[in-house]
């Protein structure tokens, strides 16, 4: 393994000045970060989420933006409760920080065991905001809009299958959303990740989703399948032809945070630093070419603006949850 | 205690485990949901039943006496094979629960000694160049090459000039 | 045709620039490293070296990557051969047979064996990718949640014939696997399940490793620690040699096993490519083939060197297998290349059916080098093989140690959580004892792997058909898969009536 001895001298050395350093107070200006900093993920590897915290981790890497590299490690339980449990335990740890989905606001709202209050993290950075749209096989040459989607899936009842990312996830709100507007019966059939979702639609097991553009992509630049109808307040330039439901007289508007979070209590000097690291990364041309490719929306939000964002949309998924009966 | 004893204890052990499990799986749902199909503890509790019953079986041929394990009068484990398997397991746990205390590298290094030196009768100068290599591999390997960062405890300060070289 | 081979002519050419051969090299003795070392597989090696990849192009970055992909799939055999431990899920089986093989001083031979099972299986995998890519895509997008289960009681079909004699411990064995499985959360309905004794740590599930490491690595350590103190404390953990002419004896015999060497490349080619199933049980469902197509099945189990061709054949060939839906259609068929795909990601490349057309330097380089890939972890791999030798020939009592302290890290490693070492502990004390009372464990260690694959399968085709189990036989996959599964699973039962039957007849007939 060794290379040379070199490396062998280098840890020596290593060792020794390390146990002269440990005693001395840490000399410097702005906080930075000591050690590898912990860069947890609230869902699988491969996942939507995994793979941005990736892009974000290469970034940082390769633009040399920070001493010490960040290590994503994958928490993917129970819809997001490992995480949000692992992190919150780590109170006024400057190293460990988080990357969440909307499950950081319904996961605490149906399991108030877990004691997880998410106003007590730290706010850092919100890097985008996912969109969804309707998508269905481009086979279905009778479905070109979402009147004729509707009337497809009224004929089917309950044979209608939509396909989604687990129970009460987003995809369910959506799909509970437009069984409720256009009274339909669409059944919803979770499966484990977005990517999978979509593969189901292309291989016509399902017959309709509202995937992430980007898990959608490959399929729809391919001409397997199409997007009907977007839950976003503004037409997204990559899918000019389909139309906002706010157009066609829903008012369903919805979004994905990709928000990074830091641990419970981190000190004020650290959530400085790691501020002024997200935004560099926001600004920085892979993030954004990112963003364009994967049509995301919404901007940087830091600080107190992102904790009062994060409180809005917490009451709007109790709401939404109330509604749904998933929780009292 | 003869292995026909340990036997007995073993299936009564796992039994009591297998219903703790069903009781544990029938949190959720057991049954069918309509319009959602098998409730999320269906498959758990289905199976932990599945395995109640097999203890059942393993308890009934215990009392007919039949196989070969549950005929058997030997001894579970001999007192002198014992007093090494305990050692060793031992010494594991006292390990495990070092490294949230003093780190892998303050643990490791007493296992292998406790091992080498003290089960294996290694001469000192095996023991020590042992002791101090493999954690240094170890370092080298998982922190440096694959940049997975292993439990330091209270020695985490003395690694901070280290990450600042390596990583 | 002719398209095709001047593409791969093209595909080589990149691949023998000095940089991406150096490249290649380099991952496959990465990826061997790390295969061999229990608890890291291909998954911690791509992942991690993931961001190293920035400072080459990406044509040069996947071709690293996928050479450690490949080097960490032979690389795990050596750890199931010489530890007994599974370094990953894709080598249980290999341990089922090469373990034995081991433990009669033939760890050369089931070495060699792997090597060039693996080999084999690459190769042919490789082939097949290069020529019959797009229509198999076509297959592996209409797989859906029926079709999946049917797979997976295949799997498991092919495998009653594993446990010991006593059908309660095999039973109680399975049943143990698949409920470990479902601890943590239940992905139907996001909610946690069998958080055993609300422990936090059980929210992220059992992990396989952990119990297989506990199991044959703690616990197969300790029951060796019990025949060493039983011998007196003169073992090693084998004996073994090596020399030429052993090696070319070896390879001699591999020639016979062909026929169980060539089924497990198919069959795990074509379970690769399934999304969702990947290599594990393309290699469990080799092994229990060879075993039944075997003339000599009670060999199995007893150091049966097809027994280890056929599982390593089918995990190389499924490594290959599963790039193809991830190329094709963006669907990882495997944790591996799923990050494979986030760094395709990040490079700016759209997995899809549009690659192979806009990128087709990229796709044709990446193929080219699976072939070369192949061919230097195999020299790699028989050129250290005496050096993995001289390891075994370490006592025990040195070796032991340092097996621990590598199940210890490797228990640590996949998820960073303590919780999971103490838990591993937990398996292996138990397992230990459990061993000792004739319980069979691998049982419980496929099934912890199958069982997260076939719950979900199973309740999203109940959802579906609403209740009904037909659905599993009206459809023109998941059908014909279906009833070759029931056969297999009830073949002991036909053979033993029809034995009843006959028996007595054949001997009316005799006297």
């Amino acid at each position: 393994m060794f290379k040379s001895q070199n490396t062998l001298r280098k840890v020596f050395c290593a060792l020794g000045v390390s146990a002269i350093l440990a005693g001395m107070p840490v000399i410097g200006h702005a906080w930075e970060p000591q050690k590898p900093v912990e860069f947890v993920v609230m869902a699988g590897k491969g996942g939507g989420a995994d793979k941005a915290v990736r892009l974000l981790q290469s970034i940082i890497a390769s633009e040399k933006m920070a001493p010490v590299p960040f290590t994503p490690v994958n928490k993917p339980g129970g819809s997001g409760a490992e995480a949000l449990v692992h992190v919150n335990g780590k109170k006024g740890d400057n190293h460990t920080i988080m990357f969440t989905l909307n499950s950081f606001y319904t996961t605490p709202l149906r399991q108030p065991g877990l004691g997880v209050d998410i106003t007590n993290f730290t706010p850092i950075a919100r890097m985008a905001e996912d969109t969804f749209l309707l998508w269905v096989h481009s086979d279905r040459k009778d479905i070109n809009n979402v009147d004729d989607f509707v009337k497809a899936a009224k004929a089917k009842g309950s044979k209608w299958i939509m396909a989604g990312t687990g129970k009460n996830s987003e995809d369910n709100l959506l799909t509970d959303f437009l069984n409720t507007a256009y009274d339909l019966k669409m059944k919803y059939v979770p499966y484990k990740g977005g990517g999978k979702v979509a593969k189901e639609l292309a291989g016509k097991n399902a017959d309709s989703t509202v995937n992430n553009p980007s898990e959608q992509l490959g399929f729809y630049e391919a001409g397997t399948t199409k997007a009907l109808a977007s839950f976003t307040d503004n037409r997204l330039p990559l899918f000019p032809d389909a139309p906002t439901f706010k157009e066609i007289g829903s008012d369903m508007v919805y979004y994905m945070q990709r928000t990074v979070v830091g641990a419970p209590g981190m000190s004020k000097e650290a959530a400085a630093y790691y501020d002024d690291l997200f935004t560099k990364v926001f600004n920085s041309a892979k993030w954004q070419e990112y963003r364009t490719k994967k049509s995301l929306q919404g901007d940087l939000l830091t600080g107190d603006a992102l904790m009062s964002y994060w409180k809005r949309e917490r009451d709007i998924h109790e709401v939404m949850l109330k509604k749904m009966g998933a929780i009292k | 205690m003869t292995v026909r004893t340990a036997e007995l204890l073993m299936a009564i052990m796992m039994g009591a485990f297998s219903i703790y499990l069903m009781v544990k799986s029938a949190e959720l749902p057991i049954g069918w949901i309509e319009e959602e199909g098998p409730g999320g503890g269906s498959w758990p509790f289905w199976l932990a039943t599945i395995m109640l019953i097999s203890c059942g079986g393993i308890l009934f041929n215990w009392f007919r006496k039949k196989g070969r394990i549950a005929t058997s009068t030997k001894t579970y484990i001999e007192s002198h094979v014992l007093g090494d398997v305990a050692a060793v397991a031992g010494s594991l746990i006292i390990t495990v629960a070092l490294f949230s205390f003093i780190g892998i590298y303050g643990a490791l290094p007493l296992f292998l000694v406790f091992y080498l030196r003290f089960l294996g009768k290694h001469s000192w100068g095996l023991t020590m160049t042992l002791a101090v290599v493999i954690p240094v591999v170890i370092f080298y390997f998982f922190e440096i090459t694959l940049k997975i960062i292993l439990p330091k405890g209270i020695t985490e300060p003395f690694f901070i000039p280290l990450y600042k070289i390596f990583l | 045709m002719l398209e095709i081979l001047g593409q791969l002519a093209q595909g080589f050419l990149i691949v023998f620039e000095a940089q991406n051969l150096l490249l290649i090299i380099g991952g496959c003795a990465l990826g061997l490293f790390i295969g061999a070392m229990p608890g890291l597989g291909s998954v911690n090696g791509v992942a991690i070296l993931l961001p190293l990849t920035f400072l080459v192009p990406p044509t040069g970055a996947i071709i690293f990557l996928a050479a450690i992909y490949y080097g960490a799939m032979y690389g795990g055999a050596i750890s199931s051969i010489m530890l007994g431990i599974p370094g990953a899920s894709t080598a249980v089986a290999t341990t089922f047979d090469g373990r034995p093989l081991a433990k009669q001083g033939l760890a050369d031979k089931a070495l060699i064996g792997a090597a060039v099972a693996s080999f084999v299986g690459g190769s042919i995998s490789v082939v097949l990718f290069t020529f019959f890519a797009p229509p198999l895509a076509h297959v592996a997008l209409v797989f859906g949640a029926p079709e999946e289960f049917a797979l997976m009681m295949l799997a498991f079909a092919t495998f009653v014939g594993l446990g010991s004699d006593d059908i309660f411990k095999t039973l109680f064995s399975i049943c143990i696997g698949l409920v470990l499985s479902a601890v943590g959360f239940d992905i139907i309905s996001g909610e946690p399940r069998l958080v055993l004794w609300d422990i936090t740590g059980f929210l992220h599930g059992v992990n396989f490793l952990v119990l297989a490491i506990g199991i044959y690595g703690i616990g197969e350590m300790l029951w060796t620690v019990e025949e060493h103190a039983l011998g007196g404390g003169k073992s090693m953990l084998s004996e073994a040699t090596v020399s030429v002419a052993r090696t070319f004896a070896a390879l001699r015999e591999l020639v016979k096993t062909w026929k169980s060497t060539v089924m497990g490349s198919l069959l795990g080619y074509f379970v690769g490519i399934l999304p969702a199933a990947g290599a594990t049980p393309g290699s469990l469902m080799a092994y229990g083939i060879a075993k039944q197509i075997s003339r000599e099945p009670e060999k199995f189990g007893n150091g049966a060197i097809e027994g280890v061709c056929a599982p390593e054949a089918a995990n190389n060939a499924a490594s290959t297998g599963s790039m193809l839906p991830m190329l094709t259609l963006g669907i990882p068929g495997s944790p591996t290349t799923a990050i494979l795909l986030g760094g395709m990601v990040i490079w700016g490349l759209e997995p899809g059916p549009r690659l192979f057309v806009d990128h087709s330097e990229f796709v044709w380089g990446l193929i080219a080098s699976l072939y070369a890939a192949n061919l230097f972890t195999l020299l790699i791999n028989i050129a250290f093989i005496p050096v993995f030798i001289k390891v075994l020939k370490t006592p025990f009592t040195i070796l032991a140690p340092v097996i621990f302290t590598l199940c210890l890290i490797g228990g640590y490693a996949p998820t960073q959580d303590m919780h999971d070492v103490w838990l591993m502990i937990v398996f292996g004390i138990v397992g230990y004892l459990m061993r000792k009372l004739d319980y069979p464990l691998a049982p419980a260690v496929l099934a912890i792997v199958l069982g997260p694959l076939a719950e979900p399968a199973l309740r999203q085709s109940l959802i579906i058909s609403e209740g009904s189990f037909m659905i599993f036989f009206e459809r023109v996959y998941a059908g014909p898969i279906m009833v070759v599964a029931l056969l297999l699973l009830f073949l002991p039962v036909f053979k033993m009536i029809y034995d009843r039957v006959r028996k007595p007849q054949a001997e009316r007939n005799a006297g």
